[in-house]
């Protein structure tokens, strides 16, 4: 077992929008010593009190198979799905970054921002912030050259993900 | 109480009458003074006055095993409700279905600090099967019905529902029925048909069989009890239980090897390290059955049918995992086996018995007697064979006399074993002895206890007194915590760190100062007398008898060995030093 390696895995919960059901996921993923890469959660269905969590999660594949059993065996959760198993689907996350400086380095800036399609929502003569979206990885890339441009604040999401198709969770 | 006059504290009496709840175990406080004066005002309910919170999660939890029911507790919040933590952890470890009512201050005050205040719902998350904190009056009824029904659904397990005080004298509605069932959770009960022929077929093959069996059987009620019955005799393998699980199958029967795990038969060991097939029903292969994981059962195939999906491949991985309950499992198992008309290979099944009796041969619960000291040990044979006519129920507190009680007790029918497995809870026994002798006025309700573990909720001597409970505890008392000091000798040196149990009191002299009735056995030829006046004092007795105190507890697989590793007795300590990697695990 302990030869098994680690993976990564994407998983939806469908939970019931009550009191202290945040506390009860996290809880789980604390109390059983499972990491949490990322996670999200807001509701999704006002007239049914509904939540959608997306955990991001490491594990060998015994693990990921409990995560997914002990998720589902919470009261509040409807339902469990481990995207990653199941088929193709896509990943985001939306990150904000601030990068100050000027002269060569903020135009700098504004050129990559501009190759990856992030947007500025905040601008001062020393100071940028750029809102972009996309899979962890090219927003690691973004964030990776600004770096030496004059990064000064990152603030992400963490994934969302649906699957591809027609099919719902 | 008129429909329109209802408060919140009647909706929560009414509530527990419709769910036909006979008693509650409880302790008032100033937040739950609501429900206790509506408590007052009715007929219908009683309420069991507990000396501590934990005591009367225990007792609970004892009810609800020797019934089959939700045991239901009533405490007060802050220190009412973090007293109940224990018992609740105990309760959500064995699966025992209680609804917890806990008081809580006005809910304009929660987070406030104030007052007997506690985060109930906060603190108990991971120890309950599910918890509310009730902020709406509206709410109230379906909570409480929703909680009974999550608590016995499903595998079962504690849930608290948290009622400010405010809420409990709110005026309300009674909105609700009792047949009310979560709006999502819904547990599946039937097996996966495919999977059940699956079994068989692995079934029809086995040659080297047996059935591995749990407290599943018990909790999913008396019929899946006499299933399993059916289909172990269809079969003619071999079988064993768990420490949960005990008299899920008769004990008297030849095809039961008896109890396996750390202090489980030789023949059950063996037999479950030479298998080929291994048929776990509602166990969940607990690190004190398993032994070292890396070398369990290495050539069986594995099929577990649990009902808790995430017992199935959790320590163990099984070639074939089957969610769904018990009864109905077992039901299809037998229709398909019966359709099929299998037949098992008889020459390997018999070849295989010859094995199993070659171990049993060695007798691996034998001990040096003594005509001048009492043996633990005899002293149970003795309390069995003395008891084993009547209708008897036994509890245990935890430690080397639990095992011994496990070993020597035998049980024909589920719910009369009751016993803290999964969280090991001592003081358990006394107040569980309580609770089931409250639900079965006639029965012969005996603790089976240590002189240590006793101490721990020896208070519940005041609720036995009180209610005029006439239950038996029978301490084994060898003046050590006797589990802590074998695995001092055995792993320590003999460096017996606290615990040894000084200034231990006079347990007759105790028994008398509750109001109870307190005897004592010096020597084994006392033991028989000591028994028998037990059983005809229509009291609550404590009987001291005073045992061997060096006796160790085997046959024993320790820590971090495998199921063929076992020590069967002191001689073969020296043969075997455990590992240090042994040494790490509890």
């Amino acid at each position: 077992m302990s030869e098994q390696k680690s993976e990564r895995h994407t998983i939806a919960v469908l939970v019931d929008n009550e009191a202290g059901i945040l506390a009860r996921v996290t809880g789980l993923f604390s109390g059983r010593g499972y990491n949490i890469e990322s996670l999200t959660v807001a509701e999704v269905d006002a007239k049914q009190a509904l939540s959608r969590i997306t955990v991001v999660t490491s594990g060998t594949p015994m693990v990921i198979e409990q995560i997914k059993a002990q998720m589902d065996r919470l009261v509040p959760v409807h339902k469990t799905s481990d995207l990653t198993v199941e088929g193709p689907h896509i990943e985001r996350e939306l990150a904000l970054i601030k990068v100050q400086g000027t002269g060569e380095k903020r135009v700098e800036s504004l050129r990559i921002a501009d190759i990856f399609r992030a947007k500025v929502v905040d601008s001062t003569n020393t100071s940028f912030v750029f809102e972009t979206t996309g899979s962890t990885a090219k927003i690691n890339a973004f964030i990776k050259l600004m770096e030496p441009l004059g990064l000064a604040d990152v603030c992400r999401t963490g994934v969302v993900a649906i699957s591809r198709g027609p099919a719902g969770l | 109480m008129s429909e329109e006059s209802l408060t919140g504290a009647d909706l929560v009496i009414k509530c527990l009458i419709d769910q036909d709840v006979d008693v509650v175990f409880g302790y008032p406080g100033g937040a739950v003074l609501p429900i206790y004066d509506s408590l007052f005002k009715q007929n219908h309910l009683r309420h069991i006055l507990v000396r501590h919170e934990q005591a009367a999660v225990h007792s609970a939890e004892g009810y609800a095993r020797s019934t089959g029911k939700v045991g239901v507790v009533l405490v007060t919040s802050g220190p009412g409700a973090t007293n109940a933590v224990t018992g609740l952890t105990d309760a959500l470890m064995d699966s025992i279905p209680v609804v917890c009512l806990t008081g809580q201050v006005a809910t304009h005050l929660i987070g406030n600090d104030a007052f007997q205040e506690a985060d109930t719902t906060g603190i108990t998350r991971p120890c309950t099967k599910h918890n509310y904190l009730v902020k709406n009056i509206a709410d109230l009824p379906r909570i409480l019905h929703e909680a009974f029904y999550v608590a016995r659904s499903g595998r079962p397990g504690p849930v608290v529902v948290d009622l400010p005080k405010d809420i409990l004298m709110a005026p309300g509605t009674y909105n609700a029925t009792p047949k009310m069932q979560h709006k999502s959770y819904r547990p599946q009960m039937k097996g996966d048909l495919k999977k059940i022929e699956q079994a068989i077929d692995m079934i029809a093959k086995a040659r080297r069989p047996i059935f591995y069996t749990g407290g599943g059987v018990i909790n999913s009620g008396p019929k899946a009890a006499q299933l399993l019955a059916q289909f172990v005799k269809l079969t003619g393998f071999p079988i064993t239980n768990t420490l949960m699980g005990l008299g899920a199958y008769p004990a008297s029967d030849r095809q039961f090897l008896g109890m396996l795990g750390m202090h489980g038969t030789y023949e059950a060991n063996m037999s479950m390290h030479a298998s080929d097939l291994l048929i776990n029903i509602g166990a969940r292969f607990d690190d004190r059955v398993t032994g070292r994981l890396n070398a369990f059962s290495p050539d069986s195939k594995k099929i577990h049918v649990d009902i808790d999906a995430s017992s199935i491949n959790k320590n163990v991985h099984v070639d074939l995992g089957i969610v769904g309950d018990v009864a109905h499992v077992l039901e299809d198992m037998i229709k398909v086996w019966k359709a099929r008309q299998v037949r098992v290979d008889q020459k390997h099944l018999k070849s295989w018995w010859g094995q199993i009796e070659e171990w049993r041969k060695r007798e691996c619960l034998r001990y040096a007697g003594s005509d001048t000291i009492i043996k633990p040990q005899y002293a149970l044979e003795r309390l069995y064979a003395l008891t084993k006519d009547r209708e008897t129920i036994i509890t245990t507190e935890v430690g080397q006399h639990q095992m011994w009680a496990a070993q020597f007790m035998k049980f024909e029918k589920p719910n009369r074993w009751l016993t803290s497995g999964g969280l090991g809870t001592m003081g358990y026994g006394l107040p569980a002895a309580i609770g089931a002798q409250i639900a079965h006025p006639d029965a012969l309700v005996i603790d089976v206890a240590g002189e240590a573990s006793i101490l721990m909720n020896i208070q519940e001597m005041a609720t036995a007194c009180q209610y005029r409970l006439p239950v038996k505890v029978f301490i084994l008392n060898n003046e050590y915590m006797g589990m802590v000091r074998q695995w001092q000798e055995l792993l320590h040196g003999g460096r017996y760190s606290e615990s040894y149990s000084a200034a231990l009191p006079d347990f007759v002299k105790l028994a008398d100062a509750f109001g109870g009735v307190g005897l004592r056995a010096t020597k084994p030829s006392e033991v028989d007398d000591v028994i028998k006046e037990m059983i005809a004092t229509p009291k609550a007795v404590i009987v001291d008898v005073c045992v061997d105190p060096k006796e160790n507890c085997f046959p024993m697989i320790p820590s971090g060995a495998a199921h063929n590793e076992m020590l069967l007795g002191p001689g073969d300590v020296a043969k075997k030093p455990i590992s240090d990697a042994g040494l790490a695990l509890v």
